[in-house]
């Protein structure tokens, strides 16, 4: 019995693990060796700390690109719960086509749709001649935020969607006969049941979020940069070794973010206690 | 567990290895021999060149690779040993991400169309075939003289030029004042710099064109090697950044187009298919000096169908493709057929622009006015060590690093609104507080759980 | 009262939502080529469209990339979610799952550039002269590696939650554990899967900056293929194709619901008893 669980476990990992080591360790290992090199002008590669050491310049870089997407993911939380709960409590039929419509948007192309954004948003654009108005949205730091909300938001509700149905209709009979009335249930009963939707969410919103580059240069109308667009800048202006230092580093941040989410959102002593 | 570690460590030294051997493996190719072609073979023929910069049979017009393979099957195929041949055409939206592409990859091109400097660097670098352009290319005559041995190729052994362009500020006749163009400021930089249309001006998103734009104003040296120049065109910048509605690139089409913006700097070939949709808009070239640029046909080192790409280029130089691809791009043609030919310049004339003092489309791309342009485009190709601050020139990698710093110097400066700050903040606090709350309730209860527990089995 | 606040709620966030793209589909029909001002109404881009044969053969490219790609992502996605769960050490499974987040941590542009230079030393080991002859193998293999991470996070919380007791009894009942698996465990978390090999066929769908470094010459995706159109404007030929993606897949959607309405008429019946059985 032990053995047969174990080997099973071993097997149906197995592909994945060749997978990452192949795919993802080695091009990594790649990264790491341009992050911690630098060029000669003969070619060749010698080992230095002076892209890591260059990287105290990106700081503001860095926390301007965690605080937007910080604000992103809030707002998506924000929206997309109340969003997913109503979808989760409503009709079987409602809920599967609400779905459908919700993945519908990301069918097309980023591309197109961030110039019909920016066709809708711009200062002579669609809205602002409705308006008979030139307020200036594109360019503006708020304008980069919406345009993560909008990307990112089905990432946020369909994760939280997925938990909510699962739980027990009579989750909500049972509370309330111990006594809780709705918002209290909400609080202490359904969100923490949802919280490994919500931490699925929030990661799946959040980390695009801080990579993202483009969305912010064309919403934002590039007046300032986020990380993405400069570890871009650095690898198409040849500076392949400060670029993967740059995303090294980043890459460091992100994981780091994921651990202590992890160990708030993971721990495996169920969920219901809070 | 140890396996995988084991395979990790060996995988990880492997590709250590594989990486030290490809950094040493650059050996020079100077010749590339076609190879044996096969009766029947279909040959795909790798085209690499910007998007949007051929006439591709959009709505019915000339579509330059179809009529290249209906041309290459029909004429030239016995001439290959019976082979038929395919276009494979990809695009690339700027000269950087061409040669990253070209360098580091898994690529295969035979035919790339790069702007002067990056021809230069890739000369440089070894990564351009050298071969006969007179011989080779039959088509090679009807390039206008001052065009053979450029500033960018001067033994003229690696390109053949395709189109020329300049710089020059497009601006909204009904946005902007008049007076703030010619007469009060003499078709100055300096629109890019006016108070008056703050929130309405934009400026290129890559470093190197809007530098430029600073230096050209002030008169700079745009391929300068001194910082201190650098330092002053940045100051520039900063100034402007304040007046700006934004940095752009591709997006200027539709910003210009759509009237939400009122002064931009680009190309002219780009103007005049932003004029044909949007008759508002006017265009001028400052008097200060502009970017001139040529973008040529080149085939790289790694290429395997040698003598096709030459077919190619050859092909692009027939009147017929030249003419039509004029037509397309709105750019300036180096093709000495083309210049004159009379369908050609009819189609240019009548193209829907007509400049203040009545000039044409083609007098725009042909016959610059003010002269003091016409001038130094002349100049330009009349000696061969042309020190002149109208073209740029391959960058120096330190050069290069310090605009790349200085660029990010740019985009740092201003500060972040204060709501970003608070909001985010909040947002990090509220949710550091609700973990704590949250494991100092669990804690609690296990204890409180605990201590019943105990209480329990102690009255037992 | 409640309902309709929560109908006026979700009809705001998907107005928001459809709003641009409303936009796309009107911009789509108009007569001149301008995706501001709405000049008249024609089908001039459609037909320009079904005219350039371009536009067909990266269509058809990108839907076999995508449904190859989410695929494979999706079988190796959810093998591997099961094995994770049903790791002993904490440590094993962190550093798998931060290894499997890696392409989804980095920018595309890394991914891109790394998988680039991975396939560029391949080639180098194999001597393989040509790219396009693996081309497809290599955007095929970066595509699902950007997939995994999506596949392994949406369904890893469903096995999580079932917990073990169910295929646990499978087992004490005779099954294989294979069996267990395909016939207890994979019904329950199907949700999970499906939802992540969708989000894995969109993001595949929509990829450009990685498709950009690994794709070959002979194989052009539309993200690619959208890219290299709108370096000047955004014609609306575009605009009409993204409208014939949008329109046909909401239709395949919604033919595919009705049909699994009419088939099984009380899905959540299932449901239920997977919530009982917790």
């Amino acid at each position: 019995m032990k053995n047969k669980k174990s080997l099973l476990h071993s097997i149906s990992a197995a592909p994945h693990i060749f997978w990452a080591v192949l795919f993802i360790v080695v091009p990594l290992i790649i990264v790491i060796f341009y992050a911690f090199t630098v060029q000669n002008p003969d070619g060749s590669y010698t080992f230095s700390f002076s892209n890591i050491a260059s990287l105290p310049d990106y700081i503001s870089i860095f926390g301007l690109s965690l605080e937007l997407s910080v604000i992103a993911t809030a707002v998506c939380l924000v929206v997309g719960y109340p969003l997913a709960y109503i979808m989760a409590r409503s009709k079987p039929k409602t809920q599967k086509i609400l779905v459908m419509l919700l993945m519908l948007p990301m069918w097309t192309n980023l591309l197109i749709r961030t110039y019909s954004l920016m066709a809708i948003l711009d200062n002579n654009g669609i809205l602002n001649q409705l308006l008979g108005t030139s307020f200036q949205i594109v360019g503006t730091k708020g304008a980069v935020i919406f345009g993560m909300v909008y990307d990112f938001l089905p990432y946020m509700v369909l994760p939280i969607y997925t938990c909510l149905s699962k739980i027990d209709k009579y989750m909500w009979e049972a509370a309330a006969d111990l006594g809780c009335d709705t918002p209290k249930t909400l609080v202490k009963v359904i969100l923490p049941l949802s919280r490994s939707g919500i931490i699925s969410g929030v990661t799946m919103v959040l980390v695009p979020s801080i990579r993202t580059f483009s969305i912010s240069q064309k919403l934002g109308g590039g007046t300032f940069e986020l990380i993405g667009d400069t570890i871009e800048r650095q690898f198409v202006t040849g500076a392949l070794n400060v670029g993967a230092a740059i995303s090294l580093v980043m890459m460091v941040l992100i994981l780091i973010s994921l651990t202590i989410m992890n160990k708030f959102g993971d721990s495996e002593d169920g969920g219901i206690i809070v | 567990m140890k396996k995988t570690v084991s395979l990790l460590l060996l995988i990880s030294i492997l590709s250590l290895l594989l990486l030290t051997s490809c950094a040493n493996s650059k050996e020079t190719v100077t010749e590339v021999k076609d190879p044996v072609y096969k009766r029947g073979e279909v040959v795909s023929l790798n085209v690499y060149n910007w998007g949007e910069y051929i006439s591709d049979g959009s709505e019915g017009i000339y579509d330059t690779n179809k009529e290249f393979v209906k041309y290459f099957n029909e004429n030239l195929s016995e001439k290959y040993g019976g082979i038929t041949v395919e276009v494979n055409y990809s695009t690339y939206p700027t000269n950087e991400d061409m040669y990253s592409k070209l360098k580091n990859g898994a690529s295969s091109y035979d035919v790339i169309i790069p702007s002067d400097y990056m021809i230069e660097r890739l000369i440089s670098e070894g990564m351009l075939l050298r071969f006969d352009v007179e011989k080779d290319i039959e088509n090679f005559h009807y390039i206008i003289d001052s065009f053979k041995k450029p500033y960018y190729d001067p033994d003229g052994a690696y390109s053949v030029p395709y189109t020329y362009g300049m710089l020059g500020i497009i601006y909204n006749k009904t946005l902007v004042d008049p007076l703030d163009i010619d007469e009060e400021h003499e078709l100055s930089w300096g629109l890019m710099w006016n108070e008056k249309y703050s929130g309405n001006i934009l400026q290129f998103n890559n470093p190197r064109d809007a530098f430029a734009t600073a230096m050209y104003w002030k008169g700079l040296d745009v391929n300068s090697t001194e910082a201190e120049v650098w330092d002053e065109a940045l100051e520039l910048l900063k100034e402007q950044k304040q007046l700006l509605q934004g940095y752009v690139s591709d997006e200027i089409f539709n910003k210009m187009c759509g009237e939400s913006a009122a002064i931009a700097p680009y190309f002219v070939g780009d103007f005049l298919t932003m004029v044909d949709k949007q008759p508002n808009l006017d265009f001028f070239f400052p008097r200060e000096g502009v970017n001139y640029f040529v973008d040529a046909m080149c085939i790289p080192i790694s290429t395997k169908h040698p003598s096709i790409a030459k077919e190619y280029i050859n092909f692009m130089l027939s009147p017929e493709a030249a003419i039509a691809n004029a037509e397309y791009l709105g750019y300036a043609s180096p093709h000495s057929y083309v210049v004159n030919d009379e369908d050609y310049i009819a189609y240019m004339e009548d193209f829907g622009y007509e400049g203040p003092n009545g000039e044409t489309a083609y007098d725009l791309l042909y016959n610059n006015d003010p002269a003091t342009v016409n001038e130094r485009y002349n100049a330009l190709f009349s000696n061969d060590d042309i020190k002149d601050p109208a073209c740029y020139r391959n960058f120096t990698p330190e050069i290069q690093s310090r605009v790349n710093t200085l660029w990010e110097e740019l985009k740092i400066s201003g500060s972040t609104e204060l709501w970003v700050h608070i909001t985010s903040i909040g947002i990090v606090v509220g949710v550091v507080a609700l973990a704590v709350y949250t494991t100092y309730v669990k804690k609690k209860r296990s204890r409180f759980y605990r201590e019943r527990d105990k209480a329990s089995r102690s009255a037992k | 009262m409640k309902k309709y606040a929560s109908i006026i709620y979700i009809s705001l966030i998907f107005a928001v939502l459809y709003i641009p793209i409303a936009t796309v589909i009107l911009f789509s029909f108009n007569s001149e080529n301008n995706t501001a001002e709405f000049m008249g109404f024609s089908l001039r881009w459609y037909i320009e469209l079904f005219r350039s044969e371009d536009a067909w053969i990266a269509l058809r490219n990108t839907i076999i990339l995508a449904v190859s790609s989410s695929l494979l992502a999706t079988v190796i996605g959810t093998a591997a979610a099961e094995g994770i769960y049903r790791m002993r050490s904490k440590l094993v499974k962190t550093a798998i799952t931060s290894v499997t987040n890696i392409p989804m941590m980095n920018p595309d542009i890394v991914t891109g550039m790394s998988m680039m230079l991975f396939f560029a030393a391949i080639m180098g080991i194999f001597a393989i002269r040509d790219y396009n002859s693996i081309g497809f193998l290599a955007m095929l293999i970066s595509h699902t590696t950007f997939c995994l991470p999506y596949v392994i996070l949406s369904v890893l919380p469903r096995i999580n939650e079932l917990g073990n007791s169910l295929s646990e009894a499978a087992l004490d009942l005779g099954c294989t554990p294979i069996q267990a698996f395909f016939k207890v465990k994979l019904p329950n978390i199907l949700p999970g899967v499906i939802s992540g090999m969708v989000m894995a066929f969109t993001l595949s769908l929509d990829d450009f900056v990685i498709s950009y470094f690994v794709g070959p010459t002979n194989f052009q995706t539309l993200p690619l293929l959208i890219y290299s159109m709108t370096k000047k404007t955004v014609k609306p030929d575009m605009y009409a194709l993204s409208t014939i993606i949008i329109i046909s897949v909401f239709i395949l959607l919604f033919i595919s619901n009705m049909r699994s309405f009419k088939k099984n008429p009380e899905p959540r019946k299932i449901k239920k008893k997977v919530g009982g059985a917790r």
